[in-house]
This record gives C-alpha cells, sequence and structure tokens, in this order.
C-alpha cells in the first residue's frame, strides 16, 4: 500500500508531462474533430469488427464478381460432360461440379447474384425501414402504436412458411428471393430508426427548429436524419452479408434462383449430390468455403 | 402600469394524459400579462410547470384550455404569413445548452437556420450577419465553423442566444438560460441578456427555479407552484414584502453574501415533498407544505386576487371574506 502510493504519488512523475501542449496542436486537433460527421460514422463503423470484416469482404468479393467470370473462356453454364467432377487443374481453376461446369466461373458468377440480392436487399430495407420507422416515430402516438403493432405480428410471423408460400405464389426466382428477404428484412431497421426519431424529435435543437418556424420536412432532413445516420449505416452494412447468407441458406433449400442460374446456395445444393461420393470433393468445398 | 400589453395569459392549462385515465395536470389555470419592453420573471420548483408554460406560449405544445395571446392575436390561431412573423417575432432560449444545438451542424448552420427558414439575409449578407451576431453574443467569427461539442455550456448559450437573435425577434422566451451554468458564467449570461434587451428593445419571459438571479433581471416576478400561480408582483414589492407562504420559502432559500447574517439567520425549511401533479392536493395545492395551513386550506381553493394594486396572490390568509368567516 504504502509503496503503491509512492509510485503514483506526483513527485514520481516527470515533469514533461506537464508542460502544455503548444497553441497551435490544440486548434489542430480540435478543428480536426469538428471537420466531418463522417468521421464519428466511420468510428462507429469501424469499432464494429464483424460490420468491418463484412466491408471488406464485400469489396474483394465485389472486384472478383466483376471480373471473375472474365477470366476464363468458361462460361457458368457451358458444359463439358467428358470432364465432370474434375479437382482444380489448369483449364479449371476450381475444378468442374458434376455437369462438367467450371466452377470457378460459377463460383463468381454466383458472387454477382448473391450481391445484388445482398444490395437489393439492403436498399429495399433502407428505403421501406427507414420511411416506416421515422413516420412511426415522428408521428408518434396513436400512429406509432399501430403502425408498431402491425411491426410486432410481421416480426411474429414464421419466416420459412412465409417464404415458401411465397415461392408457391410466385415461383422461385431472384425477384421472389428479394421480396422474401424484404418483408421481414425492414423490421429491424424500422424499429431502429423509429427509436432515434421517438428520442430525437423532443431534443432541444429539434425543438429550437420548430421554434424558428421549420417545417417537418427540414426538421427530419436537417436534424433527424444526420443524427440517425451513423446506425442506420451500420445497420445496412450489416445487412448485405446477413442477406447473402439467407439467399444461400435458401438456395440451399431449393427455395432459391433455379439452374443453371448459379449463387452460393445452388452451388452448394447441387454439390451435395456429388458430395456424397467424392467427400471433400472440391465441387463442395469450393463455393463453402467462399461463403 | 401604463405599457402596452405583449403578451396575455388567460386561465392558461396544459393537462397531459398520462397512462389509462390519468392526467397529469402541469399548468393548470394561470393568468398574466408581459408589457413591450419588461423582463417577467417565472420562478419556481423543478416539475411545477415552468417550462411547459413557455412552451405552451410560443404553441410548441397546444393548451388544454384557455388563451395566450400575442399582440392581440390568439397565438394557437395564427396560420399563413401571420405564422412565419410570429415565429420570428417570439423566439426561445433553451435550458440545456448541451441539448439545444444539433451537434452536426457547425455554428454557422446552427446561427443561419432561422434566416434560411424566413429567407431573410441572402447571398454574401448571411455570412456577415452570422459574423456580426457572434460578435454580438461575445464569440469570434472564427467561431462559424466550428461544431458545438468544441465549446463549453456558456460558449453554447450564447450561441443559442445568437440563433434566437438572427430573426429579430420583439419577444423570447428564455428557459432556464443559466440554470446548466457555473455562477460566474452565470452573470456573464444574464448581463448579456440584460444588454441585448436595452439595444434590441426585447421583452422577456425570463423562467428560473431560484430567485437568487432573477431578481437581476426581472421587472416582475411570478411565483409558481405545481401549475399554479401563486403570486405576482414587481421584484422590488416581492423582496419588500412577500406574502404568499411559498415565496417566502424560497426566499429565504437565497444565500445572503454575509456569512454572519447567513449563520444566524431564520430559515424556513420546506418540509415534505412537491405533491405530484397528477393528484394535487384539494384545496390550496400549497397545503401539504405549508407552515400557516388553516382548516379552509384544504376545502377550497384561494382565489387569485389583487391583494395590493399590482401585487397578486392566491392565498386564505389574504382573503378578506374567508378570513372573515
Ligand atoms: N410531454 C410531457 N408529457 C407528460 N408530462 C409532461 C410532459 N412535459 C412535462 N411533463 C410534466 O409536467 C410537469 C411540469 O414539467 P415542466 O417541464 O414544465 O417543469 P419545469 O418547471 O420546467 O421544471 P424544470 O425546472 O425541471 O425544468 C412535470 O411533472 C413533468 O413531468
Ligand atoms: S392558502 Fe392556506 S395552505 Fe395555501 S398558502 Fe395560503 S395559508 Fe398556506
Ligand atoms: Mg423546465
Amino acid at each position: 500500500m504504502e509503496s503503491k502510493r509512492k509510485e503514483t504519488s506526483p513527485s514520481r512523475v516527470p515533469d514533461d508531462l506537464f508542460v502544455p501542449l503548444p497553441k497551435e496542436q490544440q486548434v489542430d486537433t480540435r478543428q480536426q474533430k469538428g471537420d466531418s460527421y463522417w468521421r464519428d460514422v466511420m468510428g462507429r463503423l469501424f469499432s464494429n469488427k464483424l460490420a468491418t470484416l463484412g466491408l471488406i469482404l464485400i469489396i474483394l468479393l465485389s472486384i472478383m464478381a466483376i471480373i471473375g467470370p472474365w477470366l476464363t473462356e468458361h462460361t457458368y453454364r457451358s458444359q463439358s460432360i467428358l470432364e465432370s467432377n474434375t479437382s482444380p487443374n489448369g483449364t479449371y481453376w476450381f475444378g468442374t461440379d458434376e455437369l462438367g461446369r467450371d466452377v470457378f466461373t460459377r463460383v463468381w458468377y454466383g458472387a454477382r447474384v448473391s450481391l445484388f440480392i445482398g444490395l437489393a436487399a439492403a436498399v429495399i430495407e433502407f428505403i421501406i425501414g427507414v420511411t416506416y420507422g421515422g413516420i412511426s416515430g415522428y408521428r408518434g402516438g396513436r400512429v406509432d402504436n399501430v403502425m408498431m403493432r402491425i411491426v410486432d405480428v410481421l416480426y411474429g410471423l414464421p419466416y420459412l412458411l412465409v417464404v415458401v408460400l411465397l415461392m408457391v405464389v410466385m415461383g422461385p426466382g431472384l425477384f421472389t428471393i428479394i421480396v422474401a428477404l424484404s418483408i421481414t428484412g425492414w423490421i429491424g431497421m424500422a424499429r431502429l430508426v423509429r427509436g432515434q426519431v421517438l428520442q430525437l424529435k423532443s431534443a432541444e435543437y429539434v425543438l429550437a427548429s420548430r421554434v424558428l418556424g421549420g417545417s417537418n420536412s427540414r426538421i427530419i432532413r436537417k436534424h433527424l436524419l444526420p443524427n440517425t445516420s451513423g446506425p442506420i449505416i451500420v445497420s445496412m452494412t450489416l445487412t448485405i452479408p446477413s442477406a447473402i447468407f439467407a439467399e444461400a441458406f435458401l438456395s440451399f433449400l431449393g427455395l432459391g434462383v433455379q439452374a443453371p442460374v448459379a449463387s452460393w446456395g445452388t452451388m452448394a445444393n447441387d454439390a451435395l449430390g456429388s458430395f456424397k461420393p467424392v467427400i471433400g470433393g472440391d465441387c463442395f468445398s469450393r463455393p463453402s468455403l467462399y461463403h | 402600469m401604463t405599457a402596452e400589453k405583449l403578451l396575455e395569459v388567460k386561465h392558461l392549462k396544459k393537462h397531459f394524459h398520462v397512462g389509462k385515465n390519468q392526467v397529469l395536470k402541469a399548468v393548470d389555470d394561470i393568468s398574466f400579462d408581459i408589457y413591450k419592453g419588461e423582463t417577467f420573471g417565472l420562478v419556481g420548483e423543478s416539475g411545477c410547470g415552468k417550462s411547459t408554460t413557455g412552451r405552451t406560449i410560443i404553441n410548441l405544445y397546444n393548451s388544454s384550455e384557455g388563451h395566450v395571446q400575442f399582440n392581440g392575436q390568439e397565438v394557437a390561431h395564427i396560420r399563413g404569413r401571420k405564422r412565419k412573423e410570429f415565429n420570428q417575432k417570439v423566439q426561445m432560449i433553451f435550458q440545456d445548452p448541451y441539448a439545444s444545438l444539433n451537434p452536426r451542424m457547425n455554428v454557422a448552420m446552427c446561427i443561419g437556420e432561422g434566416m434560411d427558414i424566413h429567407k431573410l439575409y441572402p447571398g454574401k449578407k448571411r455570412e456577415k450577419r452570422i459574423h456580426e451576431l457572434l460578435e454580438t453574443v461575445g464569440l469570434q467569427k472564427e467561431h462559424a465553423s466550428r461544431y458545438p461539442h468544441e465549446f463549453s455550456g456558456g460558449q453554447r448559450q450564447r450561441i443559442g442566444i445568437a440563433r434566437s437573435l438572427a430573426v429579430n425577434p420583439e419577444f423570447i422566451i428564455a428557459d432556464e438560460p443559466i440554470s446548466a451554468l457555473d455562477v460566474s458564467v452565470q452573470a456573464q449570461v444574464v448581463n448579456l441578456m440584460k444588454n441585448l434587451q436595452k439595444e434590441h428593445n426585447l421583452t422577456y419571459l425570463f423562467i428560473a427555479h431560484d430567485l437568487a438571479m432573477v431578481k437581476h433581471i426581472s421587472d416582475r416576478i411570478g411565483v409558481m407552484y405545481l401549475g399554479n400561480l401563486v403570486e405576482m408582483t414587481t421584484s422590488e414589492d416581492l423582496y419588500r414584502e412577500p406574502l404568499h407562504p411559498y415565496t417566502n420559502i424560497l426566499l429565504s432559500a437565497i444565500p445572503v453574501p454575509d456569512p454572519s447574517i447567513e449563520q444566524t439567520r431564520d430559515r424556513i425549511i420546506v418540509k415534505g415533498e412537491v405533491p405530484s401533479p397528477v393528484n394535487p392536493p384539494s384545496g390550496c395545492v400549497f397545503r401539504t407544505r405549508c407552515p400557516e395551513a388553516m382548516d379552509i386550506c384544504s376545502q377550497m381553493k384561494p382565489v387569485w386576487q389583487e391583494a395590493k394594486p399590482g401585487h397578486f396572490v392566491a392565498c386564505h390568509l389574504y382573503e378578506e371574506t374567508s378570513h372573515a368567516r
């Protein structure tokens, strides 16, 4: 106890710790901090490891999705029956599948489909979620109550059942998948935005704007949305990978895009057949690995 | 008082519905007038409905009952072009300097908001005007591009004042503009507000929770308790001869600068807690804590009456009719 006290006693702290920073430097850091609120947004994004990982992965995958299929002379649907189920080699970098299609081309072609679904889901979630949550939170009172009960009901629906039903009604396909993902996907966003708006709308700076005669649209655009943008962006970034997973999962169950179109989920599903004879075979492991 | 009435509040009530069948009477039948060029202080404990009064006057809340008239016009019915005018003429300064500025807007955007809404200073004039305003409130024009988090509480409050001045108001509701600030800074802000009042011919409704600072700035003072006005008169009168028991308690709570007096003087200690505005006491709302409560106080609500010229009070001690009984 006694020794510890001595260590932390002021006299032991070197004097140079107390030298004030030069004036300019002080001003500098403050200026930077205030320069843009994107820093704050980015800070929040990057402090969430999962979100950061998602972002990096998406960027890498996007690049490959764009150029990947052009790197080989095969197309995603061209077959050479004689060379089915080959291991990776010079012509077929990831080998071929059961039907003799090039897995490398299909993986990146599938990436296009999967990423498109991810992006579409995120955009739809943003549009519906922000609008719905924004109205609910901003109107408040009874409107909010009704709107939130609707959300609760939607949230309570068994997801797979809804998806299967949709598939029956609309037929499987890219569009159906996006609809299926969007049907409940926006709920989280709506709740998030609603909570934020509900809290922010009675903030004094919002009242100040109203006292100055600010219109609802001005208050929403200038005050509410900018102060909610951080969480919204983080939530959207998290949506993209989760939508891709969901699509893969649905496709894997046979509820997704139809052959010969490739997506990561259908590829994994197709490969399941050859998985049994060639345990650990490349056509199964590649698409799964890249999930 | 021969001056012109600027604001007239008549039997104003604001009730909030909280939970099932419960009504919170935040403001319960208050009346007062504010004259052009004066400062009217509104004082009362936390939660007695001061902010609600201010916000109802400026129409942030719809009143439950009663009237608010500004320049003879019913505020709740002002629409269209007149509404825009009203939004310029009546402004508000807020209590919490940390919550009253949007953290995403720099100072120029904060101050310029009103000018943008009313398209007052187009083009280059806007920047010039912002710089002027910053200097008026004791900041520098270099501060225009900074963000609120870079400022202290007192500086933020100055920015808030500049924001409300930007639209050339006549009447400013200052909702506890100093209670979140250090004592030394409080005086600076009060002095700034006083100077601005002189320069711009402003009328203030100055809300505060203790009498100490209010007496320096106010011409007349209204004392509020649990949604009711209990006493209203000029500041000198209120200090010289307070009538209502609650005012006496508030006055005795002001510390005296001289320590020898401070130690020996009698302080009236308020007993008990403030009752809930959901379920206020019958009769006089103050009776649960009043040192002079009588039988009649629980049975009848005291009448708001003029005990002396210009000195209003609501207390059975000063009701001749009830006293005589
Ligand atoms: N929007 C609201 N909904 C329900 N009750 C409210 C609302 N605003 C205020 N109240 C209640 O009304 C009463 C008066 O509140 P008000 O904010 O006017 O008090 P105040 O005198 O300004 O207090 P303070 O000095 O703490 O600012 C309080 O009991 C408060 O809980
Ligand atoms: S009316 Fe009665 S209880 Fe109320 S303040 Fe006067 S003496 Fe006290
Ligand atoms: Mg208040």
